[in-house]
């Protein structure tokens, strides 16, 4: 098993917000994270890839066979977790494509392995841009800067392209998004999945799973997955609402 | 309100130094006049108190009452200053002109250079004897402030200091670098005098830098006249990056002509106590002045950035944008004056201060004034202190970079909205290699010029390439 969350409580600043969270990922699948605002959705991002005042009060995250909650973020990114973060932020004064070379090396050399050569790099950048359809004035600009919603969004699934991760967690990737851009996404993930990583698709919304097929669906409701299934469950969600699981849980 | 101090120690030494003062006797008439009015006025009003407005929290008052050694004979030439202080900048060709404690420092310190195109080079105390109808017409003209008994003592007990001339229409191709530097045991008093004048249509790159090369405690009183023609340019940079028992007050003037260029980037590496004041007057219509600054302090540093930015005619445009970063229980000012005369019309001006505190101990005053006169102007101000951003850190963090240098290169690209506007490439890189170093701390006094820093031979290695960054 790739991922293996067994009994996940974290709090922020005190209020516990996941409050005993299991879940197992393979890897070659995709998880689909559903549930309304507020259930914990992004904190349980936050805490698997090592965000600053998560506090795990309880369970393991275990990721290759090992307990990494005492990772720092850089750490478990090197360890081949990836975040498309829901705001992605604005760093001017830092270009993107040395962002993205510093990073590549940053990883080689966790891994043991020399800088990229310069032509590797731009032939997988060349390929990439085109992959997710990211303009190269914007792989020259500072990171995220004046980038429109879409472009962030984009520029997120063109790093992690660029990135090989072995787990990728999409956390709301698709908000704000118009189709044409969705599809792009969903067509970057989907030239990405293989045997040999996994995705966790945080979503509001049915909408981008009609374009990246899950394996499996959960349901978040205060802190807990509440409701597990197959494709299938994320179209009945679309159909009968959340309240739908608020009588679930209810009863 | 003006409190000033008049019981001091700085203030009794120079009051009873003034009378033994060498460089009075047999100076051009102008210049002893300006000496002795301004000598009166300090005996008049002392030495800036805390409760002046223009000096409030400020980190010299406590400076005042060290004893301070005013008498620096002339080191006797033996080396070129490049002997002493190598400050290469590889691939960057400049004119080196050399003050040591004060005092003009050449083979023959008697002699005004003849550049190329009728440049001239030299020093104030020999300029003022052989060009006397420059300096009657240029000197003391500008920054003539009655109320700041420290200026009053530049002018009274400067020992010497560097004289340019640039004729009209020429352009100097070379940059002129002027190096200061202290080497004087006893914490001695120096005050220096600089004038530069810039022809119609003329262009100067000048670059003014203060570096010790030792820990030796001193008081530099640096005040500079810049006169710059109608259509002239004049390139500024100040380099400072002194040891941490000095203190600097650099007083720059500035008078722009018609259709005038300024850009002036000045850098505070290092330093004890440092205070710059920019004045800038902008008394030609189409003038444009762009100041900018870095500062970067930490442990008990003070560093104090005054700019002055006086719209004095109409259709004249001036950006001032100044970043800073303070660490540990560094404490900083910075007051940014912008005055539009009634008649002043269509003037732009912008005014920009960015700090970023690496710890609660650390501190920034930041302040604008505007006083506008003028109704059709456009004028904006804007000040932050913040710390470095969290989000923006864990960002780079989750694409595997460590948090040492996700911090440096936040750092970094913070200073880089200043130092990309240094238009000589190769100084660039330089400066942006000293901010780097500085940042990561490896950056001291030392013997040498830390300039030399990318010269081939000795690369500076970072743990990840920040080259382009």
């Amino acid at each position: 098993m790739l991922l293996n969350i067994k009994n996940l409580h974290v709090s922020i600043n005190g209020k516990e917000i996941i409050k005993g969270l299991n879940l197992g990922v393979n890897y070659g699948e995709v998880h689909a994270i559903m549930g309304p605002n507020g259930t914990g959705k992004s904190t349980l991002a936050a805490a698997i890839t090592g965000r600053e005042g998560y506090e795990i009060t309880k369970g393991v995250i275990e990721y290759k066979g090992k307990d990494i909650t005492k990772l720092t973020p850089d750490q478990r990114a090197n360890e081949g977790i990836f975040l498309s973060f829901q705001y992605p932020v604005e760093i001017p004064g830092v270009s993107m494509i040395n962002f993205m070379r510093t990073a590549i090396d940053t990883r080689r050399e966790y891994n043991g392995l020399g800088p990229i050569p310069p032509g590797e790099f731009l032939k997988r950048m060349e390929e990439m841009k085109k992959l997710v359809e990211i303009n190269t004035k914007l792989t020259k600009r500072s990171v995220n800067e004046g980038f429109s919603g879409g472009e962030k969004k984009k520029n997120e699934i063109f790093q992690m392209a660029m990135l090989e991760p072995t787990l990728a967690i999409l956390d709301e990737t698709d908000s704000g998004l118009d189709i044409d851009a969705l599809k792009v996404v969903a067509r970057g993930v989907n030239a990405l999945r293989s045997d040999k990583n996994a995705f966790i698709v945080i979503t509001h919304y049915q909408r981008l799973l009609d374009y990246i097929i899950p394996d499996f669906v959960h349901v978040m409701w205060d802190g807990r997955i509440v409701k597990s299934g197959g494709k299938g469950l994320a179209l009945e969600l679309e159909e009968r609402g959340y309240e739908w699981v608020k009588e679930l849980v209810e009863n | 309100m003006k409190t000033n101090q008049k019981n001091s120690r700085l203030l009794s030494s120079l009051l009873s130094y003034y009378p033994r003062l060498p460089e009075n006797s047999n100076g051009h008439p102008v210049v002893s006049e300006i000496r002795q009015k301004a000598f009166e006025r300090l005996k008049d009003i002392g030495l800036p108190g805390n409760k002046d407005d223009k000096w409030r929290d400020s980190g010299f008052m406590d400076i005042f009452n060290r004893e301070f050694k005013m008498e620096t004979e002339p080191a006797p030439y033996q080396k070129t200053i490049n002997e002493i202080f190598e400050c290469e900048i590889y691939d960057f060709h400049s004119e080196i002109i050399s003050v040591l404690n004060g005092h003009y420092y050449a083979k023959d310190p008697e002699e005004i250079r003849t550049l190329e195109n009728g440049v001239r080079v030299g020093s104030i105390l020999t300029a003022q004897k052989e060009f006397p109808g420059l300096f009657d017409q240029y000197f003391g003209k500008i920054g003539d402030d009655q109320t700041d008994g420290l200026k009053a003592a530049n002018s009274a007990f400067f020992k010497d200091g560097v004289f340019i001339y640039v004729p009209d229409g020429v352009e100097v191709k070379d940059a002129l670098q002027l190096i200061k530097m202290v080497n004087e045991q006893g914490n001695p008093f120096i005050a220096s005098r600089n004038l530069i004048i810039l022809g119609k249509n003329s262009k100067l790159t000048f670059m003014h830098c203060d570096d010790s090369i030792n820990h030796l405690s001193s008081f530099i009183n640096t005040f500079t006249e810049i006169h710059v023609g109608e259509n002239a340019t004049l390139e500024l940079y100040k380099l400072q990056n002194l040891n941490d028992e000095s203190a600097l007050l650099n007083n720059t003037f500035i008078r722009q002509g018609r259709n005038s260029r300024t850009s002036a980037i000045v850098l505070s590496l290092n330093g004890g106590k440092i205070r710059n004041e920019l004045h800038i007057d902008l008394n030609g219509e189409g003038a444009e002045t762009d100041l900018s600054g870095v500062y970067l302090m930490d442990k008990e540093q003070h560093i104090d950035n005054q700019v002055y930015v006086n719209h004095l005619v109409p259709h004249c445009n001036s950006k001032t944008l100044y970043k800073g970063v303070l660490d540990n229980k560094a404490t900083g000012i910075f007051r940014g004056y912008i005055y539009v005369k009634q008649d002043a019309q269509k003037t732009n001006a912008f005014q920009k201060n960015n700090n970023i505190l690496m710890t609660s101990d650390a501190r920034i005053d930041t302040m604008p004034f505007l006083e506008i006169y003028a109704d059709d102007v456009k004028c904006s101000h804007g000040a932050t202190v913040g710390q470095l951003d969290d989000e923006a850190l864990f960002y780079l963090m989750q694409r595997g970079i460590s948090r040492e240098n996700a911090t440096l290169l936040l750092m970094n690209a913070f200073t880089s909205e200043v130092t990309s506007k240094i238009s000589i490439e190769p100084l660039k890189n330089s400066i942006e290699d000293m901010i780097k170093k500085r940042l990561r701390g490896e950056l001291s006094i030392c013997d040498k010029c830390i300039l030399h820093c990318t010269v081939p031979d000795k690369p500076v290695e970072f743990e990840i390439d920040l080259s382009k960054i």
